[in-house]
């Protein structure tokens, strides 16, 4: 801005008006104002509503302060658990029609004498990563992203906004952050590019830097499968079910505290300031178009982000298939990777695979796990993975417990954001640093978080085991 | 200065929207937060952009365009706001484009249930340009809500076009397509009825504007323009310089608007 209170024009204009300088600008918008209400008065004719009263005793209740946060932990619940239970029929379904698929490419590939190599790349590189990620994927996303528009088209966000508002405040935040973050679950990169909702750039660096921690749909599907696996024992009893859905929430809430901690420690140290004041207004409670949410969101969003990954896990597969067998002396390629990388994977309570796999899924996180079982089954024998019972089982032979998945939940939620979140970070604030700061703050805090599970669990076992 | 810079200047905003092709027209959708503007934008293009009940979802100006009666209509979704007061960059990004983008037609929506507020919006767009349609939109809330508005008195106190809609159901889109049409081409021309201001703030504005009026051109309703000068708005100043050429708070004009103000 150039010059705004010492502008020689606006200073004789504020002059002329004799008074204090805002003095103009009042009683311009103050006719204004008057001349809002004369017409409004003129032409509304108001009857007695009892709708508006229902929304306002719906918002007494949503917004209290005894009733607003246990509502919002329920709804989080309720959402997931219907993502958990609802997408495991599904996903074994459409994995055992893939991999059905799958024997029928392979015996067309021997009938054609394709040599080995071109049946390894296509088939059991690009096929099989593609079949993994959308057996995996396309389940909890179709579910979950219906649900959250469904909350969204009734207005319930800026009710979470209205209910978070405090701690954003105390966290030196901006209040809309709450928006950006509820859209980082559906993609952090979205909701980077929301953050231009808010204008002080202080606040928008905090939201930005931050917003990798509400894990994003391709990263929810790796929580849901490795808690239905791992806490809730495949899902076959209502026991195992809650257990896997509180995990689920359990992660995401923690996410929630490490966004504000984050931010709230960003903004003592790196980003001081005191938070802006903002209006926010709460919508009036619309009854959701249920058919259109159902079909926008599974036409715009699932399916585009679902195409997003295929494209992405198509040549990740075949990558990973040539790193896997392709042999410098006894060992294949990613052996040595994995190698390298075992110490520091060893001593946070994971292994040098997982570590790799989170490395080598950079360009978008669906591709984690499909890498990480090519990675293991390139040792092993097995090559049909369709089902959570087989999946849980290679996982186990490969020295899994219960800690090493939740150490692998905890770092899906803290570590480097994707690679289109990372390049949306820095197209966003025009400098290196921001997406380096939004990479390194994450990682740090994952590798701390699964080294302490270690620790946490070591000792457990040992007090239990003596 | 010179002429072709300013010309470029001014062209620049337009041009980025509508790429120079006859018989189409620029059409900005204005309103305020949550007022279903969105909803208007999707039904008028037959575009699918996201709609969400949330305030402030349309972060990236959305750009569409449909045809009716013969001519086709470029379609831009500003921002939501409150104002054209230009406190937020939201603001500025409307008011900026409403009044050197110069669009043929800015239609507002405006909230059916809440009038009285989203009216402060339509009042101040009315100031700056006159071709402007308002979209009465959601009455199907309103009639839920037993809000009766008497839309011809409305029409008539603004003294622009009044089009009831309820856009989630396709109501009333085909005569605000009408509308449009017939502003946009000049077969409807409407006056906004002026906001009269009190005595001190008419007589100022009304020096000023003759000390205006030749910088401006005609390219921007110069009594407006005394009005935000009057408020202290320093950045439509810097609007003015960017978009049209023209510095206002260079040493001459600056002595010119003085003698005024003196």
């Amino acid at each position: 801005m150039t010059g705004q209170k010492t502008d020689p024009v606006l200073v004789e204009a504020r002059r002329l008006a004799g008074d204090p300088e805002d003095s103009y600008r009042d009683r311009i918008v103050a006719a204004l104002y008057a001349r809002a209400q004369t017409i409004a008065y003129r032409t509304v004719k108001v009857a007695p509503a009892p709708c508006q009263d229902f929304d306002w005793r719906l918002d007494a209740i949503l917004t209290s302060r005894l009733w607003g946060y246990p509502i919002m932990l329920a709804l989080l619940a309720v959402v997931f658990w219907l993502t958990l239970k609802g997408a495991n029929y599904p996903s074994a379904l459409l994995a055992s029609l893939l991999f059905a698929f799958q024997d029928i490419l392979t015996s067309l590939f021997h009938q054609l004498g394709a040599p080995a190599w071109l049946h390894g790349i296509v088939v059991l590189g690009m096929y099989r990563t593609l079949a993994w990620v959308v057996a995996v994927m396309l389940p909890p996303m179709a579910i979950f992203f219906p649900l959250f528009t469904l909350l969204e088209d009734l207005g319930y966000l800026p009710r979470i906004a209205f209910n978070l508002d405090n701690f954003f405040k105390k966290a030196g935040a901006h209040g809309k952050q709450a928006l950006t973050m509820c859209m980082g679950f559906g993609c952090n990169a979205a909701g980077v590019v929301g953050c231009r909702i808010i204008d002080s750039p202080r606040e928008r660096l905090l939201a930005i830097l931050t917003n990798n921690f509400s894990p994003c749909n391709g990263r929810l599907p790796t929580l849901i499968t490795l808690a239905a696996i791992f806490m809730g024992g495949l899902l076959t009893t209502a026991a195992g079910a809650v257990a896997a859905t509180l995990t689920v929430a359990g992660i995401i809430l923690l996410g929630i505290v490490l966004m504000f901690f984050t931010s709230w420690l960003l903004s003592r140290t790196l980003l001081k300031g005191v938070p802006s004041s903002f209006t926010l207004e709460l919508p009036p409670y619309r009854p959701p178009q249920v058919l259109r949410v159902i079909t926008r969101s599974v036409l715009d969003r699932t399916l585009y982000v679902l195409a997003r990954a295929v494209l992405v896990a198509a040549p990740a597969g075949a990558f990973t298939w040539v790193l896997a067998n392709v042999h410098l002396g006894a060992f294949s390629i990613i052996d040595h990777m994995a190698g390298w990388l075992q110490p520091l994977g060893k001593a946070v309570g994971l292994d040098g695979y997982i570590l790799l796999a989170f490395i080598l899924g950079l360009p978008a996180n669906e591709i984690v796990i499909p890498i990480l079982l090519m990675s293991y089954l390139s040792i092993g024998m097995l090559t049909e993975v369709d089902s959570l019972a087989t999946l849980g089982e290679i996982l186990v032979r490969h020295g899994w417990t219960w800690v090493t998945a939740l150490n692998v939940m905890l770092f899906s939620l803290m570590h480097w954001p994707c690679g289109t979140t990372l390049l949306t970070i820095y197209k966003e604030t025009k400098s290196l640093k921001w997406p380096l700061l939004a990479a390194v703050i994450p990682t740090a805090l994952g590798l701390a978080a699964c080294f302490l599970v270690k620790l946490l669990a070591g000792l457990l076992g040992a007090a239990l085991g003596g | 200065m010179g002429l072709t810079n300013q010309a470029t200047g001014f062209r620049t905003l337009r041009e980025n929207f509508l790429p120079a092709r006859t018989g189409s027209y620029l059409v900005a959708l204005a309103g305020n937060p949550n007022a279903g503007k969105s909803t208007v934008f999707n039904a008028l293009t037959g575009l699918r952009q996201h709609t969400g009940n949330w305030p402030g979802k349309t972060v990236l100006q959305a750009r569409g365009r449909f045809t009716h009666q013969g001519h086709t209509f470029n379609l831009v979704d500003l921002p939501g706001t409150y104002s054209l007061l230009a406190n937020s960059a939201e603001e500025q990004v409307a008011r900026d484009f409403i009044c050197f983008g110069r669009p043929d037609v800015t239609v507002v929506v405006v909230d059916a249930t809440c009038l009285e507020r989203n009216l402060n919006l339509v009042l101040q767009v009315i100031e700056t340009t006159t071709a402007v349609v308002v979209c009465l939109n959601l009455m199907d809330e309103a009639r839920r809500k037993n809000i009766v508005i008497d839309v011809p008195l409305l029409a008539g106190e603004l003294g622009v076009p009044v089009v009831p809609a309820a856009a989630r159901k396709g109501e009333g889109l085909g005569r605000l397509k009408d509308v449009i049409a017939a502003v946009a081409t000049g077969a409807m021309r409407p006056v906004p009825t002026p906001i009269i201001y009190d005595d001190d703030i008419e007589a100022a504005a009304a020096r000023l504007v003759g000390q205006l009026q030749p910088h401006l051109k005609g390219r921007l309703n110069a009594r407006w323009v005394a009005l935000r000068l009057l408020e202290g708005d320093a950045t439509l100043l810097q609007g003015i310089q960017q978009f049209l050429g023209v510095d206002l708070s260079e040493p001459g004009i600056k002595l010119q608007v003085k003698e005024v103000l003196a």
